[in-house]
């Protein structure tokens, strides 16, 4: 009985939401410029068609989970057993140093740390577990991610190049050494015609970014899988593992996102970060609430 | 749709329980869990980043006028909810019901609102079902 009235719920606030984008749409015959937000969740997908081969452009929203403000979605960091992560001795240190806005450690704004907070990058993975809202391309050497918060873009190479090798300080590519970046070295491979494989490697070291909103840290010996599989022709699931052996014992799954196609007209409103409204804010609020 | 229906979808959405979307920080850390109503006139209405802040002149628990700040979430993310940049003007009359700090100064964060016009809007943030069913 519970569970057909949360289905029915479901199904309800699914319709709901629809309408609303729909409805928005519809208000001003002819105009182009609205919506401005992505709010089709999969529970409002009316018609699925088979999935296209080989693709996955279009603009993408997990609307369930959202920016996993609390933690990576497969491990939210709420200090349950079952979501501790195999530290090394160094993560757990590292992990220890920071202080961030979320989670089972979380600090009042005016005593955070999060590099977040002073509008450096987010850092790769981090785009990926923050404010999801991804617009996808792809032609026949590359797919290209934009990510909504701070309208940063990434490029995952599908021609064929081989995955740089990690060197220290950075990676070697076709004997050639070159810098860390903020998203790393990506290399996708189409392992059948609806699951691509994308490994990262190269990102920025420990003291630039964090994996999570929670302090989680991750460092440049990272090795970072994705798998883009798609469902049909509006879902795709979008999941991730991490294998860190500065940080982690062991390789970990961070997420698995349900993703849903949105409307490609929408003219998304983007979150930034603009040091002079964080000042602002701080000086408003942040300061004086956390009771500095 | 017309704007009756699109408030009542609104209203809907933001107060059905469900996994809130997105957050600059933990609310837990700084907010008390109950929460309190205020009856008084829009100040200041900021739209930005990383939040919306509502800044309006009202008597608090103890009935001392005071200049409540209350913090919402950013643009992107109260915009489903219904908020805009228009939604409060200097001198409105609203009613506001917040959690307020633990550390007992005028500041809080927005659970829902009663505008000028009598509209009702929630915390903003939209909300999908935490058991809604898996993709096929």
């Amino acid at each position: 009985m519970l569970h057909r009235v949360m289905m029915l719920t479901a199904g309800l606030l699914g319709a709901a939401l629809l309408a609303l984008a729909e409805g928005v749409a519809q208000d001003k015959p002819g105009a182009l410029w609205t919506p401005q937000v992505a709010i089709r969740g999969q529970d409002a997908v009316k018609e699925r068609k088979p999935a296209p081969r080989r693709n996955i452009t279009g603009m993408w929203n997990a609307l369930r989970l959202g920016n996993q403000s609390g933690g990576v979605q497969l491990k939210p960091n709420n200090g349950r057993p079952e979501n501790a992560l195999p530290y090394t001795p160094y993560g757990l240190q590292l992990y220890r140093s920071h202080k961030p806005l979320e989670g089972a450690d979380s600090v009042s704004p005016a005593f955070n740390n999060d590099p977040r907070t002073r509008c450096e990058p987010l850092g790769f993975p981090r785009w990926n577990h923050y404010d999801l809202g991804v617009q996808i391309f792809q032609d026949e050497y590359k797919i290209m991610m934009a990510y909504n918060y701070d309208s940063r873009w990434r490029v995952i190479w599908t021609d064929g190049r081989s995955l740089p090798t990690l060197v220290d300080g950075g990676v070697e590519a076709d004997g050639e050494y070159r810098d860390p970046r903020w998203f790393g070295y990506s290399v996708g491979r189409w392992i059948d015609d609806y699951n691509l494989e994308v490994v990262t490697v190269g990102i920025m070291s420990d003291d630039r970014a964090w994996l999570d909103n929670t302090g989680r840290p991750i460092s440049e010996q990272a090795r970072i899988t994705e798998r883009f599989r798609r469902i049909d022709s509006e879902t795709m699931e979008w999941s991730e593992t991490i294998d860190d052996p500065k940080i982690y014992t062991r390789p970990w799954e961070t997420m698995r996102l349900p993703m849903t196609l949105q409307d490609p007209r929408i003219d998304q409103i983007t979150r930034y970060c603009s040091p002079t409204e964080i000042d602002r804010y701080n000086k408003a609020f942040g300061d004086a609430a956390s009771g500095k | 749709m017309n704007k009756r229906l699109m408030i009542v979808v609104g209203v809907a959405v933001a107060l059905s329980t469900g996994v809130p979307l997105r957050a600059h920080h933990s609310g837990s850390t700084l907010f008390d869990e109950t929460t309190t109503t205020l009856k008084g006139v829009v100040k200041d209405w900021l739209w930005s980043n990383p939040h919306c802040l509502l800044t309006i002149e009202a008597p608090g628990a103890d009935g001392q006028a005071a200049q409540w700040v209350i913090e919402l979430q950013a643009p992107n993310s109260i915009y489903p909810g219904g908020y805009r940049r228009t939604t409060f003007k200097p001198g409105d009359a609203v009613s506001v019901t917040v959690h307020p700090v633990k550390n007992g100064r005028p500041y809080g964060r927005i659970v829902s609102s009663v505008l000028a016009d009598g509209r009702e809007l929630g915390d903003g943030m939209l909300r999908m079902p935490a058991t809604a069913p898996a993709a096929p």
